[in-house]
């Protein structure tokens, strides 16, 4: 066990710390967990001793379920991957051998998650039964998360309990009782970020829900009595359109995962006067860069090189690069490339663009497009779009859009055709349509344009424009 | 004009409703836009094809900082970038 190390040894032991005097609890959209009933009871079939030493895949369809067995298994396994919610089971094999399994623990049954199983399962549930436990950590558990929406083999970057969770400033205002809650899914960066916060603070956790609309999420967040409040630009303004909003009295408002336009910050100063309304920059890579509650987009130029703010910033190449103790280790697997530059620097390949003081975020290198928080590749549409027999070449790229921050868009060379035919709206539609059977939602182009050319660069690749 | 705005309206919504297999709620004024069938990423989509077909994006333009609510809002916001 780190000796050194003054935090937490595992996330059980916070948690068990603030008991009995505080009990804080996990809602989920149909069900309540009081944490302290895993001082005598597991979710897990079975007890989590079993996890021992393990290298565990924690598959779980239920987002209640899934934070059990993190809180279940911290300091006793010695890997933990969380799959995110729409991880594509094809990958599960490569997952396995990259990640060094030993056992799967999921609520869903063996059958639904493969034909065949080379590793052990273990079932979990969003319930805790009753039964004797110890409780021992034995070593710092290595986190394994997945980066968001890239193509092909999934991305898998390992952090600590210390690099989630340290200390950053920020953070809003300190509350008797905050509730947090979160649009995100805690799978994800962003959502195992205030997983942690909240249980770390002692606090109660309000869970979002697919499957529940924008409305009656916030209805149950405020009925649940919620003052701090994260989510991506796109969520915020889809609570902001649900009519539902002016249900919460948050005292804490912070968005991340995308940039946080002027406008939106307006909108939800006007929606909730009194709270606190930070915008943060946090990656799965990068973990968080800083957190700015002045109100105003941009980040300030004083914050680049300042090292009181527990994470250096600096411009390099145009991109936003970032140095903490919050920063990823390294990746697992075949996508290995170095995460860290010489310095210990992670290159977000976020663009920074300076005006007046304050840095602007103006697009991402390579041109990977965030719709709503999810990454699309632009090359990944293009490879779909030019198997249409008609299409010649094609340039996918982003469109501002005002509810997911930015959208997909193609422009398209036909291999012939007249200036302005009659079927163009029938081929639109034709592409369209061979993108939604091939791609996720999100990456499908919300509108086409025919062009006559496009500009190809000296090496014969489409040019592109950058950010 | 207005109708024409409001026909335009209505028939992307439609339109993008068909595109993504979403059953749409009768499109009346006081219909709050999240219970309309639509996701955020068809409101999505609908507000860049508006962008193409009214040549105008309220949203970016208006000094409003208030997002609508309703499908009345909605059209009333795009109908007021017109003027």
């Amino acid at each position: 066990m780190p000796q050194n190390d003054a935090g937490p040894h595992s996330l059980w032991e916070a948690v068990s710390a603030a008991l009995p005097s505080s009990n804080p609890c996990i809602w989920s959209a149909d069900s309540r967990v009081a944490l302290s009933k895993l001082t005598s009871g597991s979710s897990l079939e079975g007890a989590p001793e079993q996890l021992r030493n393990r290298s565990v895949l924690i598959l779980t369809r239920n987002q209640l379920s899934a934070a059990l067995t993190l809180v279940e298994s911290d300091g006793i396994a010695r890997r933990l991957v969380l799959c995110p919610p729409d991880l594509d089971l094809v990958q599960l094999p490569y997952i396995i051998a990259a990640a060094e399994i030993d056992v799967i623990v999921s609520d869903c049954r063996p059958e639904e998650v493969a034909d065949s199983l080379s590793v052990p399962f273990i079932h979990c549930s969003a319930a805790v039964a009753p039964m004797s436990v110890t409780r021992r950590a034995s070593q710092g558990t290595e986190w394994v998360l997945f980066t968001s929406g890239t193509s092909g083999a999934p991305k898998m970057v390992s952090h600590t309990l210390a690099s989630l969770a340290g200390a950053i400033k920020g953070g809003g205002p300190l509350s008797q009782a905050p509730v947090w809650s979160t649009f995100y899914d805690i799978r994800r960066y962003g959502g195992l970020q205030i997983f942690l916060r909240a249980l770390l603070g002692k606090a109660t956790l309000v869970l979002s829900d697919a499957a529940e609309a924008p409305a009656a999420f916030l209805a149950r967040a405020a009925s649940r009595g919620v003052t701090h409040m994260t989510g991506t630009p796109s969520h915020w303004r889809r609570a902001l359109m649900s009519g539902a909003a002016h249900l919460l009295t948050p005292q804490y408002v912070r968005l991340s995962g995308e940039i946080a336009d002027q406008a939106i910050l307006d909108s939800l100063r006007a929606q909730f006067p009194n709270a606190v309304i930070a915008h943060a920059f946090a990656s799965t890579e990068a973990g968080v860069g800083f957190e700015i509650e002045d109100g105003l987009a941009g980040i300030p130029a004083g914050y680049f090189g300042d090292a009181t703010r527990g994470a250096l910033l600096k411009v390099q190449d145009g991109s936003l690069h970032i140095r903490s103790v919050r920063t990823a280790r390294c990746y697992l697997g075949t996508q290995k490339g170095a995460l860290l530059d010489a310095e210990g620097y992670v290159d977000t390949g976020d663009i920074l663009e300076l005006r007046a003081g304050r840095y602007y975020f103006n697009g991402r290198r390579g041109g990977i497009i965030n719709v709503g928080g999810l990454k699309v590749h632009p090359e990944e549409v293009e490879a779909v779009i030019n198997r249409h027999p008609r299409v010649q070449m094609s340039l996918v790229k982003s469109r501002k859009n005002p509810v997911t921050g930015a959208i997909v868009v193609a422009e398209i060379v036909l291999k012939s055709r007249s200036a302005s035919s009659p079927e163009d709206a029938a081929l639109k539609s034709e592409i369209i349509e061979s993108c939604q059977r091939e791609l996720a939602a999100h990456k499908v182009p919300a509108a086409i344009r025919f062009v006559p050319a496009l500009e190809v660069t000296p090496s014969g690749k489409v040019a592109r424009p950058d950010a | 004009m207005s109708v024409s705005v409001r026909s335009t309206i209505l028939s992307q919504f439609e339109q993008v409703a068909r595109e993504q297999n979403r059953k749409l709620a009768p499109l009346t004024d006081d219909l709050v836009l999240m219970d309309s069938g639509l996701d955020s990423l068809c409101f999505a989509i609908v507000v860049a094809r508006l962008e193409d077909a009214l040549g105008a994006d309220p949203f970016s333009a208006s000094e409003d900082a208030r997002f609508p609510v309703t499908l009345g809002d909605f059209i009333k916001f795009y109908e007021d970038a017109a003027k």
